[in-house]
């Protein structure tokens, strides 16, 4: 008889105990994880701004080579351009969650669609009139309007513009097995010794696709400046659990969806030398560890600006690190599994695939393992997905 | 004692079920959620994920060559193909004319297209189907001479687009029992026809991308269950019939109960996605290896350069259709809940439950292992239905008359919103919401339409509440 009143009472008296205590818990909780945030915030603005500048360094070098063009100025964009990819790769990491970069009227589609229609934009092999470049009739001029306003036209993701529109103008197409492709700067010489025709619209529109992308770089960037409505909705507005689950969203939709599967996987599969996103450079390796030392940068809340200094803070792992220990070491063991496995792929990509595909394997297979112990941390940490 | 430390639970029961029965919904019949209709996919076939991804996420239990096909195909689906000759080989040949860039550019994120906004906005996600009066060998549509049978509204490069279609609307104001309501009736110009005059006697047929999930599961469930459905006659008397469309088979050479499309016009989802790589992308394949041209669109593009012969190669062909076999159907929302089972029981009591077939089982057969033998609610019997003048495209499409349409299914239909942040319906997006869509029934459809708008408003929010829950 005594056990069994006594039952009731016990239960409710447990029950009482984590509600006293719950309350506290919680507002740690709460300003454990919007420390974590808030470094996650910093690392975001740093990374685009880093992205901006380099971007800018681009566009700069772009003006003096299309006022002058010369052998070295066109090596100096080329050089110019693979350096902007690099903060952009990482700042891939910040995708997937509808944030700035890619809800629905976001930037993503302007500043980064793959594959591009190099037919829409330029001559081709075999076709010397091909593209807007060479199309006097149908567009007279060519500006950054026009070529915004066309984006709209023809299709909701961008087919002129972008990192990859301007990859094409710099290197051409890549019909080489072995080597990326081979423009020459002459493309851009008006007057004696230009080759191919309309190298001043040539030169007007790598100019214009340089200054949108710029323009699209600034509009994230500035989403995540401080007091900015973006960036301050998901720091005070936005349910911690919520916010987390944002990161871990994105941190396993890069590393498995994109990265492991869309990036690595489906160029393995399609055995298509060029079906890679920097096909025209041969940078795909290069973007490739960007985007993974992107994901690191999340989950480490570390991350080395271009000019070397060090954005760092509370992260997700000295987050996990309390709450479970075991989950976190298993991430932190495949991070570094990962990228030694990335780190072994040798390059260029579009020929590893094509001769020694093994060698790209393992670090498909880890990217998805990574991404499932995002997943279990994440749920771990009591993010919301 | 034991007695007294009953007492307060007791009590508290008690004050539960009179609180329920003060409550105006439990004197109203409603319907009971029956067991594990939340999964509306099956036991493998569902997911749990409602976010802008709902309609884009794998069935449970493929193997590794097919979660492999997952991603390939996935990516065929969504990356933009390219003109040719492109560096990269395996995604050019786009058009000469075409709809779209990419199966993902009209079903965004697997999911539904809407139609344009005002007159001045393209096409993005709605084609028209031509034909002139008569049949082609097969029982199927006359291609338009000038045209064929797919106006394609873009182009590459050096390529005239077909047409431009600029869509506007006209009022239609109607009348609920306590209110009134005004529905949008399409009205379409079409401008700039490059390739000459229509035939005279020609027809069109405007459609809307639909939403992905679930087709995988709908072709497997076996063709018997489908004819038994069938009351082509109406026997027994409901004024509502259901007959199956049968059509060409391109692989197997032969006619087939047609199961897909607005119409019910495409025999599988092989040949379904074929058509659209080769009518919507001008992507040729094995299935259909010339490209969607006029004779006189032949002569004058045969310089143009194909991404190959043909362009999407049967293995990754395979791999596009498998990735749109395996796409999981969202689960239920609030399936429980109190106005949601008062729709529930209106949905039945209307008889759109009749057409609109809330459950069915998958049958044993198809390649993906999955798929088979789940317990699905797709909410649709794969048969067509009269649905009245004012729907009417007045086209035929083999058996399916002018005014006849597929009954579309309806799961995932709550979250087209949040994948897709629209809620237009019906082959042609005319309908804003689906309260409208359901307004605009005729036909055979008429005497539920009737019934609901003589419902009283807070009936009428429950069945859309229920709509919702899908």
């Amino acid at each position: 008889m005594q056990s069994v009143i006594a039952r009731p009472l016990l239960l409710l008296s447990l029950l009482s105990l984590p509600f006293l205590g719950c309350k506290k818990d919680e507002d740690d909780t709460d300003a454990a994880r919007k420390a974590v945030l808030q470094n996650y915030a910093n690392i975001v603005l740093a990374n685009y701004e880093d992205s901006y500048d380099a971007a800018k360094i681009l566009k700069d070098k772009i003006d003096l080579f299309v006022a002058n063009p010369s052998a070295q100025g066109f090596a100096d964009c080329k050089q110019a351009w693979i350096n902007a990819r690099n903060p952009y790769g990482q700042s891939e990491a910040f995708r997937f969650y509808g944030g700035p970069i890619d809800a629905q009227d976001g930037p993503e589609g302007l500043i980064n669609a793959w594959p591009m229609d190099e037919n829409f934009i330029d001559y081709v092999e075999g076709i010397p009139t091909a593209g807007l470049i060479n199309n006097t009739a149908q567009y007279p001029t060519i500006t950054q309007q026009v070529l915004a306003d066309l984006n709209e036209s023809i299709s909701e993701e961008s087919i002129f513009t972008g990192y990859h529109a301007i990859e094409f103008l710099l290197w051409g197409q890549d019909l080489s097995i072995s080597g990326p492709g081979n423009r020459p700067y002459t493309d851009f010489v008006t007057g004696a010794g230009g080759t191919a025709s309309n190298q001043a619209r040539r030169g007007l529109y790598l100019q214009a696709v340089a200054g949108l992308l710029l323009e699209n770089l600034a509009s994230v960037r500035d989403a995540w400046q401080p007091g900015s409505s973006y960036r301050k909705d998901f720091l005070e507005n936005t349910a911690t659990d919520v916010a987390l689950g944002r990161l871990f969203t994105s941190l396993g939709e890069l590393s498995k969806g994109e990265l492991a599967g869309e990036r690595m996987f489906v160029a393995l599969d399609t055995k298509d030398q060029e079906n890679e996103h920097s096909c025209f450079s041969d940078n795909t390796l290069a973007d490739i560890k960007m985007n993974f030392l992107g994901i690191k940068n999340v989950y480490l809340g570390t991350y080395t600006r271009t000019n070397g200094s060090v954005v760092s803070g509370p992260s997700l792992a000295s987050l996990a690190e309390t709450t479970d220990k075991t989950k976190n070491d298993l991430v932190k063991a495949t991070l570094t599994e990962t990228e030694q496995y990335i780190n072994a792929i040798p390059g260029p990509f579009d020929q590893t695939i094509l001769n020694n595909p093994n060698s790209v394997v393992p670090a498909i297979t880890s990217l998805r393992t990574l991404s499932d112990r995002f997943a279990d941390v994440g749920f771990a940490l009591g993010a919301k997905f | 004692m034991l007695l007294t430390m009953k007492h307060p639970f007791f009590n508290l029961l008690c004050a539960c079920l009179l609180l329920g029965a003060c409550h105006e919904k439990d004197t109203l019949p409603v319907a009971v959620a029956t067991e594990a209709e939340e999964f509306s996919g099956g036991a493998n076939g569902t997911t749990f994920d409602f976010s802008e991804n709902a309609f884009g996420v794998s069935v449970k239990g493929l193997n590794a060559a097919e979660e492999g096909y997952f991603v390939t195909g996935n990516s065929f689906f969504r990356n933009n193909w390219v003109s040719a000759p492109s560096s990269v080989q395996s995604i050019d040949g786009l058009g000469p004319v075409m709809n779209a860039l990419s199966c993902g550019s009209c079903h965004f994120k697997d999911g539904r297209a809407k139609p344009p906004g005002s007159a001045d906005e393209a096409l993005n996600g709605l084609l028209f189907r031509l034909s002139v009066p008569g049949m082609d060998v097969h029982g199927g549509p006359l291609p338009e001479p000038n045209y064929g049978g797919q106006l394609q509204d873009k182009a590459i490069q050096q390529v005239l687009p077909e047409a431009r279609v600029r869509v506007s609307y006209t009022p239609v104001d109607g009348k609920f029992t306590d209110g009134t309501y005004s529905l949008r009736n399409p009205v379409y110009s079409f401008e700039a026809l490059n390739y000459g005059p229509m035939a005279a006697g020609w027809m069109y047929s405007p459609r809307i991308a639909p939403q992905m999930p679930g087709l995988g599961l709908l072709e497997v469930v076996s063709e018997s269950d489908i004819l038994a459905w069938a009351d082509e006659n109406d026997a027994n008397g409901d004024g509502i019939s259901g007959r199956p469309n049968y059509v060409w088979d391109a692989t197997s050479q032969q006619s087939r109960l047609g199961r897909f499309g607005w119409k019910a016009n495409q025999p599988s989802l092989l040949q379904q996605t074929a058509g659209a790589f080769n009518g919507d992308i001008g992507i040729t394949t094995n299935l259909f290896p010339a490209d969607h041209l006029t004779a006189v669109q032949q002569l004058a593009y045969a310089n143009i350069p194909n991404g190959g012969n043909p362009e999407l190669e049967d293995a990754t062909l395979l791999k596009v259709v498998a990735y749109m076999q395996s796409l999981a159907v969202p689960a239920r929302r609030n399936h429980q809940d109190a106005t949601v089972l008062r729709g529930k029981w209106l949905f039945s009591e209307l008889k759109c439950a009749t057409c609109h077939r809330p459950e069915m089982q998958t049958g044993s057969t198809g390649a993906i292992a999955a798929l088979q033998n789940q317990r699905i609610f797709p909410y649709t019997d794969l048969l067509l239905h009269d649905m009245g003048p004012e729907l009417a495209d007045n086209r035929p499409d083999y058996l399916a008359s002018g005014s006849e349409w597929r009954t579309p299914p309806l799961w995932g239909l709550g979250l087209i919103k949040t994948v897709n942040n629209h809620t237009f319906l019906l082959h042609d997006g005319r309908a804003r919401n689906a309260e409208e869509a359901i307004l605009w029934h005729g036909g055979e459809g008429a005497s539920s339409r009737d019934q609901y708008k003589q419902l009283g408003a807070g009936d009428r929010a429950a069945l859309l509440q229920f709509l919702d829950s899908l």
